[in-house]
């Protein structure tokens, strides 16, 4: 394992048990190293960084308005690049889906659009579960949350295709359950110039409805399942990440429905709505496919 | 009164301090604890740096990556991650009375 042993987290945060987003962030932190500058509009991760006065991290942390994340990464990089550190400091811009698909999107396609050399990561649970599970443009098709009562009716937006239509040079998927993949992805967008786009889904226990001890088990299952694919589209090419390359036959995968019986917001799921899930996971499948036969 | 409203002020003025234990003790926040058995770990048993699948996977960081492995209970959450990750299912949760 060549993962440092330098933490750049404290224990006891204000994280749940369990949390997906406090190992993730933990990892991207090992990566980047202590010469990162975060950016954080309100998000769970504000509420792990603390109150007033004292913080849980050993790296600079600005917290910024909910739609500002791009806007204000923008800034941090252009004062770096007039203090002349802009190759000695990483700024990573660390959102949630919230704060990356409803209601950052336009910060951020305007950053990436004007190229600025900085990390985006999105880590992914869902829904707005800081206050208290609502959806947010990222909830899958058929997800209970407390403004969805009835399950939800779209199936969720496709950050990653979205950002891959500005053309910036490194877009990567990951998730909290394979944190070395998430590391390697890491350490290698630090090296590229340009805008860096992850997406990171990230089991929640509350918002979810499993209990603590499964997040990383309930990650992998969503891996296994096909639902959540781990790829890097390096400078237009794309490719799928280890733990994802063997499910792109149909057969290796695990049945949809281990993943969404393992979790209580999946729990009024008709037969009907799991036929549609099968579908789009084998469409999102096909895609993948034939991107990469046309690739070779 | 006065001299409250002075330490208001130095706390706004300043720099935010990171600390251990921001949000106090969490380990309170859990009345189950992960125990590791000595005899079935594979660092304690082999003496060598391997594994580590509790240090890896702990949200908390509060597993440290030691041989062996020890684990920081004022902080730990007792989510129970350690315990589902461990290869050789070394790790029990254990009931703490405070």
């Amino acid at each position: 394992m060549d993962l440092p042993e330098e933490e750049f987290i404290y224990p006891g945060t204000r994280a749940c048990a369990g949390c997906g987003m406090a190992l993730i962030y933990r990892i991207a932190l090992k990566a980047l190293g202590a010469k990162t500058l975060v950016t954080v509009p309100a998000s769970c991760l504000t509420v792990l960084h603390g109150m007033q006065g004292f913080c849980s991290t050993k790296v600079s942390v600005y917290h910024t308005p909910f739609a500002t994340t791009g806007a204000s990464a923008s800034g941090i990089v252009a004062s770096l690049e007039d203090k002349g550190l802009e190759n000695e400091i990483t700024v990573l811009a660390f959102a949630g889906d919230g704060g990356t698909t409803d209601i950052g999107i336009q910060a951020l396609s305007g950053a990436v659009e004007r190229g600025t050399n900085f990390i985006y990561a999105c880590y992914d649970n869902e829904a707005y579960m800081n206050t208290g599970v609502q959806r947010s443009g990222s909830t899958p098709y058929g997800v209970k949350t407390t403004t969805t009562p009835e399950g939800k009716l779209s199936h969720k937006k496709d950050m990653p295709k979205i950002l891959e239509a500005h053309g910036i040079p490194y877009i990567a998927t990951g998730i909290a359950s394979y944190p070395l993949d998430l590391f390697e992805k890491f350490k290698k967008a630090r090296t590229i110039h340009g805008s860096k786009y992850f997406h990171i889904l990230s089991p929640c226990p509350p918002g979810w409805g499993y209990d603590p001890k499964d997040t990383i088990s309930i990650g992998r299952l969503a891996v296994q399942t096909g639902f959540w694919i781990l790829y890097e589209i390096e400078n237009g090419i794309f490719k799928l990440s280890k733990p994802s390359s063997r499910y792109l036959d149909p057969l290796k995968r695990k049945p949809i429905e281990e993943y969404l019986k393992a979790q209580k917001r999946f729990s009024e799921m008709t037969q009907q709505q799991i036929k549609v899930y099968k579908v789009y996971i084998d469409n999102m499948w096909k895609d993948i496919k034939r991107r990469i036969e046309c690739q070779n | 009164m006065k001299n409250s409203k002075k330490d208001y002020q130095k706390i706004l003025g300043s720099v935010q301090k990171p600390v251990l234990g921001e949000a106090g003790k969490t380990g309170t926040w859990s009345s189950k604890k992960p125990h590791i058995d000595l005899n079935t770990c594979i660092p304690a048993k082999s003496g060598k740096s391997s594994c580590f699948n509790c240090w890896l996977y702990c949200p908390e960081a509060v597993v440290t990556r030691t041989i062996p492995p020890q684990i920081d209970l004022i902080h730990c959450k007792g989510c129970g991650i350690c315990m589902e990750e461990c290869p050789v299912n070394a790790i029990t949760m254990e009931e703490v009375k405070y």
